[in-house]
Parts: structure tokens; C-alpha cells; sequence
């Protein structure tokens, strides 16, 4: 009889808390529907591996062998890229090149909150790492802090894909605050501009080439998400592309979402760093926001037609969701301004954007 | 984690460094990257301009 309740006496007040931070995640994923491709694995996750003596958390469990398979070695995320590669269309970025710079001011969080970071965690490796979740990019996110060796893996990826959902919440607020009324209202034409297949296909590979001989850290990020988009472009491998953007991404994101829970053990997980990680990483994500919005200010110092400046909130690199925050915002103020393109092609910008700059904090503080 | 011990606020300071130098080093790249589609897409646009030309 004893072998029925003696594992009860291994369960710890923290392991319940735990039980009830994945039942919230699962709330979030399920209720609200925020990421639920990746909160509902991760919820249920936290919840296998805070059972007391789990076996799925054993050094040879299922959940160690595919965290040792494909997150301590990056291999998930950057898989998870290709389809993400195969799923961008740069269309609307390749017919107005300058919206890139968009994408590029949009990063100011990442390095604003790594300044911020350093003050709290001595080791520079653990604020880049959280830095980083500004990047608002699951594999980047996951990629940079591995690869600095970061304590705190676990806190900063539930961090990242947390607030990637929460776009929808953290922006409009931080958009508003810098914004007028009549700013908001600023209409801009938006004209379609024929892109060839041959710049289609040129383009990532370009990209890749540039970033690489840049911050060569960063080709395995930038070189698969560009490998995707190529196999999307070409025209020759429709099927490939299909995989990619169905089954390699819904396989792929199934496991990520799993095995990032071993991070999330009690032990680990509960600790006052957690708090002061997830404020961190909201800080990023504001300091984004507010990076791109006053870089269009900057602009429209000097630009007889003005730029919206809610477009540059967009170069945040959560896609498609922060392109449809800023589209809906311009509607909200005047239902016959139409900013989607734009937003869209921001947005796209963001997320070369955040992965060469993923690439940048790497190559700063790799040893 | 005792954080009042380690909070250190001079940290900020000295790694404002990395903030100048990942923002010049973030637009110089997407600018390069800019120019380079401007250039992609001027030079595919020309060669359809001359194919139809041509014709």
C-alpha cells in the first residue's frame, strides 16, 4: 500500500506553483489564444517535469534526451527557422527597401535593456542572454542564450514567447503614450511595386552573405531563415516549401515547446532572478516599441511627406501579430486609413533585423 | 541572489558602449541591405524594360 503514497511525501509547495504557472500558460494558450502552438506544450511541460521523481525528467528521460537532441545544440530553433523562412513573404519589404530601417530601429530595446541587465547580473553572458528577449524571436532568443551558456535559459524562453503573445497589450499603450492624435492620423499611400522573382530569389541569399561576413555568428540564424524563404521563392520546390511551412514547423514546434518545460523545474525556475528576468524582458519589449515609434519622429523632422509613426512599432520582430497592432490602431483612429502593407513589410524588416542582431550580440560576447 | 549586493548602477555606463556600437552595427547592415534590394530591384526592373524594348 505504501508504494501508492509514498511519492506524495516528495511533493513540494513549489512544485504546485509550478503546476499552476503551466495551468496558466495553458489558460493563456487555450482561453485567450495567445501562441498556443508554443504555451500550451511549454504549460503541460511544466507540469511533467514538476512531478515529484518525474520520469520524464530523468538525466536519460524523454525530455533531457530531446532537450540534449535539439535545444542544448540549437538544432530546434534553427529547424523552426526554415519554415519560418518558407512562411515570410518580403514582398511588401522588397518594394519599399527603406522600410527596413524600421526594423533596425526597432531593436533599441535589445541593447537598452542590456545596459539595464548588466546593473542586476554581474555576468555579462546572463544580460546579454535577457537582453536578447527583445529580439521578440522564440529561436533567437533560445540560440544566443545557449550559445552564451546563460544560467537562466528557462526564465528568458518562457520570457520571449510570453511577451511575443502579450504584443497585442504591451504595444498600444507605449504607442499611445508617444503619439499625438494627429500623428496617429497620418495617412500614407501605399503604392504596389512590381518585385522580380530574380530580386525574390536574390534577396536571401544576399542577406545571408552580408550578415555572415558581418557577425559570423549569426549565419546559422540568418542562413536558415533564409534558406526557407529561398526554397519558398525559387519557384522549383513547392512541395519542400509546403513541408516547411506545415509539417517541419508544426513537428519542430511541438518538441521545442516540450522540452523548453525542463528548464522550468521548481528549483530553477522559482527564484527571485525569474521576476526580475520577465520585468526585464518586458522593459525590451517596451523599449522597442518605443525605439522604432521615435526613429519615425526623428524622420518626420525632416520628411515633407510624413511617415505614420506607428509604423516603426512594428519593426518588432513578433510576425504577423505587431504588423496587426499597428494596422488596427491606424484604423481604430481613422477606419479609411490603411497601413497593413507598410506594417507588413516593418514587421518582415524585424525580423532580419533581430536576428542580425542576435548575431551582433554574439559575436560581442562569445568567447 | 542577494540583489542590493549586487546591484552595481555603473554597470549601465560601461556598457552603454555596446548599445552605440549594436545600433550602428544593426542600421549599417540593414542600410547595406537596403541599398542592395534598391539596386536588385533597379537592375531587374531595367532588364524587363529592355527585354520589352527589344521585342
Amino acid at each position: 500500500m505504501e508504494v501508492l503514497y509514498e511519492n506524495l511525501l516528495n511533493l513540494d509547495w513549489k512544485m504546485v506553483v509550478m503546476w499552476a504557472i503551466g495551468g496558466i500558460l495553458i489558460y493563456l494558450a487555450i482561453k485567450k489564444d495567445m501562441e498556443p502552438t508554443l504555451l500550451l506544450p511549454m504549460g503541460f511541460g511544466a507540469i511533467l517535469v514538476n512531478l515529484p521523481m518525474s520520469g520524464a525528467a530523468t538525466p536519460e528521460g524523454p525530455l533531457t534526451t530531446l532537450f540534449n537532441a535539439g535545444i542544448s545544440n540549437e538544432l530546434f530553433p534553427l529547424i523552426l527557422f526554415i519554415g519560418i523562412g518558407a512562411m515570410i513573404d518580403f514582398g511588401p519589404l522588397l518594394s519599399n527597401p527603406l522600410l527596413m530601417l524600421f526594423g533596425a530601429a526597432a531593436q533599441f530595446g535589445i541593447f537598452f535593456t542590456l545596459c539595464l541587465a548588466s546593473m542586476f547580473f554581474p555576468e555579462i553572458k546572463d544580460a546579454a542572454s535577457i537582453a536578447i528577449i527583445g529580439a521578440a524571436d522564440g529561436p533567437t532568443s533560445i540560440v544566443v542564450a545557449q550559445k552564451l551558456g546563460s544560467n537562466y535559459v528557462g526564465a528568458i524562453m518562457v520570457a520571449a514567447y510570453s511577451y511575443m503573445a502579450l504584443v497585442p497589450i504591451i504595444q498600444p499603450p507605449v504607442i499611445r503614450l508617444m503619439t499625438t492624435k494627429k500623428e496617429r492620423m497620418i495617412r500614407m499611400e501605399y503604392t504596389q511595386k512590381p518585385v522580380s522573382k530574380t530580386t525574390r530569389i536574390l534577396f536571401p541569399i544576399c542577406i545571408t552573405i552580408i550578415a555572415g561576413l558581418v557577425a559570423p555568428e549569426s549565419v546559422a540564424l540568418v542562413g536558415f531563415l533564409m534558406f526557407g524563404n529561398l526554397i519558398r521563392e525559387c519557384g522549383v520546390l513547392g512541395s519542400l516549401s509546403e513541408t516547411a511551412q506545415k509539417v517541419l514547423s508544426n513537428l519542430v514546434t511541438i518538441f521545442l515547446g516540450i522540452t523548453i518545460a525542463t528548464k522550468m523545474n521548481a528549483e530553477q525556475f522559482l527564484q527571485l532572478d525569474t521576476l526580475l528576468i520577465l520585468g526585464l524582458g518586458l522593459f525590451a519589449f517596451i523599449f522597442d516599441t518605443a525605439g522604432g515609434v521615435l526613429f519615425a519622429k526623428i524622420l518626420n523632422l525632416f520628411l515633407k511627406k510624413k511617415i505614420n509613426p506607428m509604423i516603426g512599432a512594428a519593426g518588432i520582430s513578433a510576425f504577423p501579430m505587431s504588423g496587426r497592432v499597428v494596422h488596427k490602431m491606424a484604423l481604430k483612429e481613422d477606419p479609411t486609413n490603411f497601413l497593413l502593407m507598410q506594417a507588413t513589410g516593418v514587421n518582415v524588416s524585424g525580423q532580419i533585423a533581430s536576428v542580425i542582431a542576435g548575431g551582433l550580440i554574439l559575436n560581442f560576447f562569445m568567447a | 541572489m542577494n540583489f542590493a549586493m549586487l546591484f552595481d548602477p555603473s554597470q549601465f555606463v560601461k556598457n552603454l558602449p555596446y548599445m552605440g556600437m549594436g545600433m550602428l552595427g544593426i542600421f549599417i547592415v540593414i542600410g547595406v541591405i537596403a541599398a542592395l534590394t534598391m539596386v536588385l530591384n533597379a537592375v531587374t526592373a531595367e532588364r524587363k524594360k529592355d527585354d520589352r524594348d527589344g521585342e
